[in-house]
């Protein structure tokens, strides 16, 4: 029993030896902070979807499905963002992939990914104002080409990653064996690209259906999306019902992240540098 | 054959040209317009510099002005504190054992990851739930935590990618601990520091949702990005003067980042071979 205590303090003792030298200690502020401000605000957010009036309560899930205009708004926004994101992997596959055959292509995409830095409010304006100088009605329409034009370079980029690392002597050697280019580009290059693709359409269709600045601006008076639902909830002080849908939307992010771990909007991010 | 190989090359080379001209068509009529000093895109008013005259002399001129400070003082306080809390917190989790390594990491995707909204209404909840002073504190204090990550993200490639023995080999030559680390590891891993600062910067500076559920009613904070939305919303659309705000900010921001990117991309001619082999 005494060695038993003295093993324990010996080794209480080379942990706390231990914790003066150990570079971890580095990062316990980073741990504080975060979990402070990143982990604790998810937590508070959890708990108000289950408060209502100072109770705990299952009302504000009732009233949303009871509302229902929320709902088909979710519903709406997920239809917008599957077009929205579709569009973007259709028109930017094809810059990704025949700027990764180019040798300059790395610094033309910069420059798709350029208008990025310019505040993407005032870039929403300008197609805005472009629309109304041309006479077309804002709209459903309007509201798909603002959201593709804001969110294509987070389409373009990761794909771009993805293709210009394959290495080329795999669809070499299917050329060489006689596959027809399109089947070389079916079965090699598309299905080697799946990483990039994943990547792309998380990085579009999340932000899409959260956006809220965007449909405001060119949404006309008919278009709302999940993020303005969330926005008008909060801003009416309804922060039960808002909570919850917020949940909602925190659930389509771990889900949609579930399925692209292998490539993460991270490093895509970090490729922008 | 040869005929079917250029086509294909005009084809190809056509629809970037078509793709970039589209991308770059609202920015560049922003900047044609900023001349003709209109609410819309219209010529009616021929061609001034009023809009340009107007950024000084109007009576919003100095809203305009403080809207700009407050935007880029947000953005160097906490991407400077972000860099500072992001790389030490790198070399940290570096030395961390797998486990609690891992669980770090995961939290640490979380804003990344994460939709803005839901940030922000989390950010909003938490603050008031715990009554924290409004304006600036609540400002900085969101900016940092939706920063920090990507500091970190930048950082830690730098050091994976660093020989373990060099920061051994200082130990055993009898530096301290902190010693090594700032003479031997924060040289090594300086290009991660800076190129997380400028990302934290950027996103700071980009940054509208969470500034705008965050700033609070009374405190009467602006950004750029949240006193354009509320010109837009209050004034029935913009004055003139913004279009040549933004041309000159367009302006300033693309030639910069082109000079950047430029340089660098003439600096590692040969690093790009050795990647493309």
């Amino acid at each position: 029993m005494k060695t038993y205590i003295t093993n324990i303090g010996s080794k209480l003792v080379t942990k706390i030896k231990g914790f003066r030298i150990t570079r971890s200690v580095f990062a316990y502020p980073y741990v504080l902070f975060m979990s402070l401000f990143v982990v604790a605000p998810l937590v508070i957010l959890l708990a108000n979807a289950f408060i209502s009036n100072g109770q705990f309560t299952f009302s504000n899930f009732s009233d949303l499905v009871r509302d229902g205009a929320s709902l088909k708004t979710l519903s709406f926004s997920i239809l917008v963002g599957i077009i929205t994101t579709s569009l973007c992997l259709l028109i930017g596959y094809p810059v990704a992939f025949i700027l990764s055959k180019w040798s300059s292509g790395r610094l033309i995409v910069l420059l798709f990914i350029l208008p990025m830095w310019v505040n993407f409010l005032i870039r929403t304006l300008s197609t805005r104002y472009m629309f109304e100088a041309l006479g077309i009605e804002l709209g459903i329409g309007t509201l798909i080409f603002g959201l593709v034009y804001n969110y294509i370079p987070f389409m373009i980029l990761p794909l771009h990653t993805t293709l210009s690392n394959i290495d080329k002597s795999y669809s070499e050697a299917a050329s060489d064996l006689g596959a027809h280019s399109i089947t070389t580009f079916l079965k090699i290059t598309l299905p080697l690209s799946m990483p990039g693709i994943l990547s792309g359409i998380t990085m579009v269709f999340i932000p899409t259906i959260s956006t809220f600045a965007i449909t405001q601006f060119l949404g006309g008076t008919s278009a709302h999306l999940f993020g303005d639902s969330i926005n008008t909830k909060f801003e009416h002080q309804l922060y039960g019902v808002g909570s919850v849908m917020s949940l909602i939307m925190l659930a389509l992010v771990l889900v949609s992240n579930y399925f692209m771990r292998k490539t993460n909007r991270g490093e895509a991010a970090r490729n922008l540098w | 054959m040869v005929e079917k190989s250029t086509l294909k090359k005009l084809f190809e080379r056509s629809y970037i040209v078509i793709a970039l001209v589209l991308l770059y068509t609202p920015i560049f009529l922003m900047i044609v317009f900023s001349f003709f000093n209109t609410s819309s895109f219209s010529f009616s008013k021929g061609m001034s510099f009023n809009a340009y005259i107007q950024l000084f002399t109007s009576s919003n001129a100095s809203t305009l002005g403080q809207a700009f400070k407050n935007t880029l003082l947000i953005a160097a306080i906490s991407s400077v504190t972000a860099t500072i809390l992001g790389s030490f917190a790198s070399i940290g989790i570096f030395a961390m054992s797998k486990r609690s390594r891992k669980i770090v990491e995961n939290v640490n995707q979380l804003p990344v990851i994460n939709s803005e909204i839901v940030i922000a209404v989390a950010l909003m909840l938490f603050f008031i739930t715990f009554r924290f002073p409004d304006g600036y504190t609540r400002l900085l204090l969101g900016h940092i935590s939706f920063c920090t990550p990507y500091v970190v993200l930048s950082v830690m490639p730098r050091l994976m990618q660093m020989d373990s023995n060099i920061y051994e080999a200082a130990l055993d030559l009898g530096a301290k601990p902190l010693r090594a680390i700032v003479s031997v590891i924060i040289p090594i891993i300086l290009p991660g520091i800076l190129s997380g600062f400028a990302m934290a910067f950027t996103i700071s500076v980009d940054d509208f949702i969470i500034t705008q559920l965050n700033k609070g009613t009374t405190s009467g904070i602006e950004t750029l990005s949240t006193y354009i939305y509320s010109s837009q919303h209050t004034a029935g659309g913009l004055k003139p003067y913004w279009f040549a705000a933004f041309s000159i900010i367009i302006v300033v921001v693309v030639g910069a980042l082109l000079l950047i990117n430029l340089r660098r991309y003439k600096k590692t001619p040969s690093k790009r071979a050795e990647n493309s082999r």
